[in-house]
């Protein structure tokens, strides 16, 4: 068992914010991450890219909260995924290597949810073919080490996502065949006027756009089919379409994904208030549930810069300090995460894309077909087995809501799927308690 | 510069990078990491160890999400059926 | 309109005797609150097993299962229907007299049974550890999965003339139901099929008894038979405490559903970690490699106790004045097997026709003659 004052879930932007806030402040924090390294999504680690004169890439943003959660005195637990809450103020967390596996309970008197996004898998024919990948999928194998050079790509969907993916598989020497978003010009301008009332975010669009200049960026465009090439069986082009024209675009891979959806698993456990989807949240990032904080994207799809401003709101109120000195920056960003979301709302075709056969729950390979004649997401559970697989409805989940208005009910432990023996751990065997410094 | 390991993707040696990911691996073979339940196959969606896709078999225990494992020289990789 | 039977509750057991009343050409009208076979028997374990506690469970699970055999060919591929059969475990001598035991009974109640040594058991199932006494094999026992049975049930129903209310019961009173929007139902007979939800017939003796179960991910060739140790019945048959037995299935996608536990009293749905922890130690206990497989879901269900273990399936008489109101109800961990059986016996009931078995032992009228007895 492992007590700490703090204990912050998920080491991304908000996370690793709100862990050095609370270090900084006095308190013994623990960060938890089921990743090898901390830096989330956004700031995945991984393979380190190196430009042509061998020097490493830089983000400048990343090191400098990178260097300050080391210097704070938090204490970061890589690897460890959180999948039950079995008392008050209680975590289970398991972390599983090549060797083996380990259970750890770990108690708090505060805690700070950061648990990020995922992205939204929408259902297209084709969709299951090798060589489709998500967006951001695609760009966290490639860190991973998937070499993608002189690789053709289309990058489609939805979301400022598309760009940041388009430009960093460029950089690993991919060659992107154009990128297609759904949203129409129209839809997108009002949030690109508001970049330039965020000036840091003006200069990564103007950088995206610098790498990306030569790359159709086609707006109110989307997939409407993955063909595959009838020998390999692996993915030769994808068809688009901007509902006037479609046209077919050859390619060696698709990273798809249609903006992102919060992570409010663990939320919802701790029965946390949600609010359309999100965790709801005050104006000092505190939930529904005393001492129970939450920061970064679970709130609210706003980016970077709220992720880290509600960060350290989070760290410095659970550490007892005021941090009313970030109030309008955090309403700024809250304001900027409107314009996003109504800036990259999803539209209705996208809801028409599969066809009878498409598979819509991959981990069952539940049809569309199977899905239509049913009249809720439980009903379609027990009948069809949708939602029933190991993701537990994190992929098929979202994209029932959007084909069909499902909305999934209540969420219950193990968070992710554990060995059988995670769950036969004594609370007598965790009475040695360490206490994180 | 980085240096590079062995790994063995349904018995065939496939050198990586060290510190790539166990998907990585998988995608270079050229192999899927799983076959579905109507016996497609399937390579990492996610990325983010969420979506299951990247299943597969690791050093002889099944369903280990390999976007989130990291390659060691000699380890054994077989597609999850 | 009147129907000629109402039936309260669209788990397996309705849905059983819906269908079973159409065949009979009687007017059914079922009514269900939320989705078809969404309570008990969404959380069950699909097991078709005939089980000896007492000799009037045995002739009622033996009958059921006999139906459900005869139900196969026509049961759509999403029920899943296999006939893996039940391996009753013995760890040691003790249990193997008793496994002896079994095997004469239910030789004598005419259902094939088989004694293995630890040998054989070994050989036929690999993944129990070693050191075991011996098993009783019964084969014809089998899997299902049911709510696409229930369905099914429903759906046959359907098409020789039932029909189906969406709504939630709030009444039911001399061939009235009422719903909660307000529409009224009228129907000769009454049938409650419930499950745990005694709110129509508050005098019914339906006790909660939650249980836990685990699914894992896929592992063909993990597991063939459905695995039970004998302690099962003694878990069963406790009356008061919470009580772990040993369960396991094979489904038919290579999933393996990890059971049993017994608690009285906890009404919470929420899964009870101490408990659970019980289980699944058990369960390493006789497949040590399940330590390392990979769970899925873990979810609770209620199951409906009578205080004889037995269910009630007939005229509700003793337990109201009311002569429109009939039960089949209180199917405790048996719901699935004998869903069937129920269904019949309920519609010999309603025509006069002579039941195949005799259905005396199952009459909720008993119920008062016990008290009185017990007095």
């Amino acid at each position: 068992m492992k007590h700490a004052d703090v204990i912050v879930v998920g080491a991304g932007p908000a996370g690793i914010a709100a862990a050095t806030a609370a270090a900084r402040h006095g308190r013994s924090v623990l960060l938890v991450d089921d990743n090898p390294g901390a830096g989330g999504q956004i700031w995945r680690g991984g393979i380190e890219n190196f430009d042509k004169a061998g020097e490493k890439r830089d983000d400048p943003a990343k090191t400098k909260a990178l260097k300050g959660l080391v210097s704070s005195g938090a204490t970061l637990l890589s690897g460890f995924r959180v999948f039950d809450a079995p008392g008050p103020s209680q975590l289970r967390a398991i972390g599983e290597t090549s060797e083996g596996t380990e259970v750890v309970t770990l108690r708090y008197d505060r805690l700070i949810l950061a648990t990020g996004a995922r992205e939204r898998f929408l259902p297209f024919p084709g969709w299951t073919l090798p060589g489709v990948f998500g967006a951001g999928g695609l760009q966290a194998l490639v860190k991973g080490g998937f070499a993608v050079e002189g690789k053709r790509v289309v990058v489609a969907g939805s979301g400022p996502l598309l760009l940041a993916v388009a430009a960093h598989l460029h950089e690993y020497k991919a060659s992107i065949a154009c990128i297609a978003e759904q949203a129409t010009t129209s839809q997108l301008a009002p949030f690109a006027s508001s970049l330039l009332s965020h000036p840091s975010k003006v200069w990564q669009g103007i950088s995206y756009r610098a790498t990306l200049y030569k790359t159709p960026y086609r707006t109110g465009s989307w997939p409407i089919s993955a063909m595959p090439n009838e020998a390999t069986g692996l993915l030769k082009s994808v068809q688009l379409t901007n509902g006037n024209k479609t046209w077919q675009e050859p390619c060696d891979m698709l990273a798809c994904g249609f903006h992102l959806v919060p992570n409010t698993e663990l939320a919802s456990l701790l029965n946390c208030k949600l609010q359309v989807g999100f965790v709801a949240v005050d104006e000092q990032q505190r939930t529904s549930v005393e001492n129970v904080y939450c920061a970064g994207e679970p709130t609210g799809i706003a980016g970077l810069d709220a992720a880290l401003i509600q960060g350290e709101i989070a760290g410095l109120v659970s550490a007892g300090q005021s941090a009313s000195h970030l109030h309008s920056r955090n309403l700024a960003e809250r304001r900027f995460g409107a314009r996003l979301e109504a800036a990259f709302r999803l539209r209705p075709e996208l809801r028409l894309l599969p066809a009878l056969e498409t598979i819509v729950c991959r981990c069952e390979d539940v049809t569309y077909e199977d899905l239509a004649a049913r009249s809720s997401w439980t009903d379609a559970k027990l009948q069809t087995r949708c939602g029933m697989g190991p993701c537990q409805g994190r992929i098929c989940g979202p994209a029932t809501q959007t084909l069909f208005g499902w909305t999934p009910k209540s969420v219950r432990p193990p968070l992710f799927p554990v060995p059988v023996s995670a769950f036969c751990v004594h609370d007598s065997q965790q009475t040695v308690s360490e206490e994180i410094a | 510069m980085p240096e590079s390991i062995t790994v063995l993707v349904n018995g065939m040696p496939v050198q990586i990078q060290a510190g790539s990911i166990v998907s990585a691996a998988l995608l270079k073979a050229g192999e899927p990491c799983r076959l579905s339940v109507t016996a497609e196959p399937r390579t990492a969606l996610c990325g983010m160890g969420i979506c299951f896709e990247c299943r597969a078999t690791v050093n002889g225990v099944r369903h280990r999400r390999t976007c989130q494992m990291i390659c060691c020289d000699g380890m054994v990789v077989e597609s999850d059926r | 309109m009147e129907s000629d039977v109402l039936i309260v509750g669209a788990g397996i057991v309705g849905c059983a005797c819906a269908r079973e009343c159409a065949l009979a050409g009687l007017r059914v009208c079922i009514v269900e609150d939320s989705v078809t076979g969404g309570g008990a028997t969404a959380a069950g374990m699909g097991h078709i097993v005939v089980m000896d506690d007492s000799p009037a469970q045995f002739e009622l699970t033996r009958y059921s299962r006999s139906l459900w055999q005869q139900l196969l060919p026509k049961l759509p591929r999403s029920a899943e229907y296999e006939t893996r059969g039940t391996l009753w475990v013995a760890a040691d001598e003790e249990e193997m007299v008793e496994v002896r035991a079994k095997h004469s009974a239910y030789g004598a109640g005419g259902v094939r049974t088989e004694t293995l040594n630890e040998a054989e058991v070994a050989v036929e199932e690999p993944k129990l550890r070693a050191g075991l006494a011996g098993a009783l094999l019964v084969p014809d026992d089998g899997v299902i999965y049911p709510p696409a049975a229930a369905d099914w049930f429903l759906e046959r129903a359907l098409a020789i003339g039932a029909t189906i209310v969406r709504g939630k019961a709030i009444s039911a009173n001399k061939g009235e139901l009422r719903l909660a929007d307000g529409t009224k139902l009228r129907g000769e007979r009454i049938v409650l099929a419930t499950g745990t939800d005694c709110s129509l017939l508050p005098s019914l003796p339906i006790k909660k008894r939650k249980g836990h179960l685990l699914i894992t991910d896929r592992y063909p060739g993990f597991l063939h038979h459905q695995l039970v140790e004998l302690g099962y019945l003694k878990s069963a048959h406790k009356l008061e405490s919470d009580s772990v037995a040993f369960n396991i299935q094979p489904r038919r996608t290579g999933q393996l559903l990890i059971g049993s536990s017994r608690q009285y009293g906890d009404e919470d749905s929420k899964s009870d970690a101490a408990i659970l922890t019980q289980m699944l130690e058990r369960a390493q206990g006789y497949m040590p490699e399940l330590a390392q497989v990979s769970g899925l879901r873990v979810w609770t269900g209620f199951r409906a106790a009578t205080p004889d273990k037995l269910p009630l399936i007939g005229p509700a008489e003793g337990l109201t004045d009311d002569r429109t109101i009939w039960l089949a109800a209180g199917f405790e961990g048996l719901g699935i097997t004998n869903a069937p059986a129920a269904a019949r016996l309920l519609v010999d009931q309603m025509l006069g026709r002579a039941p195949e078995i005799d259905a005396a032992p199952y009459l909720p009228q008993r119920m008062t003659t016990q008290a009185a007895l017990h007095a």
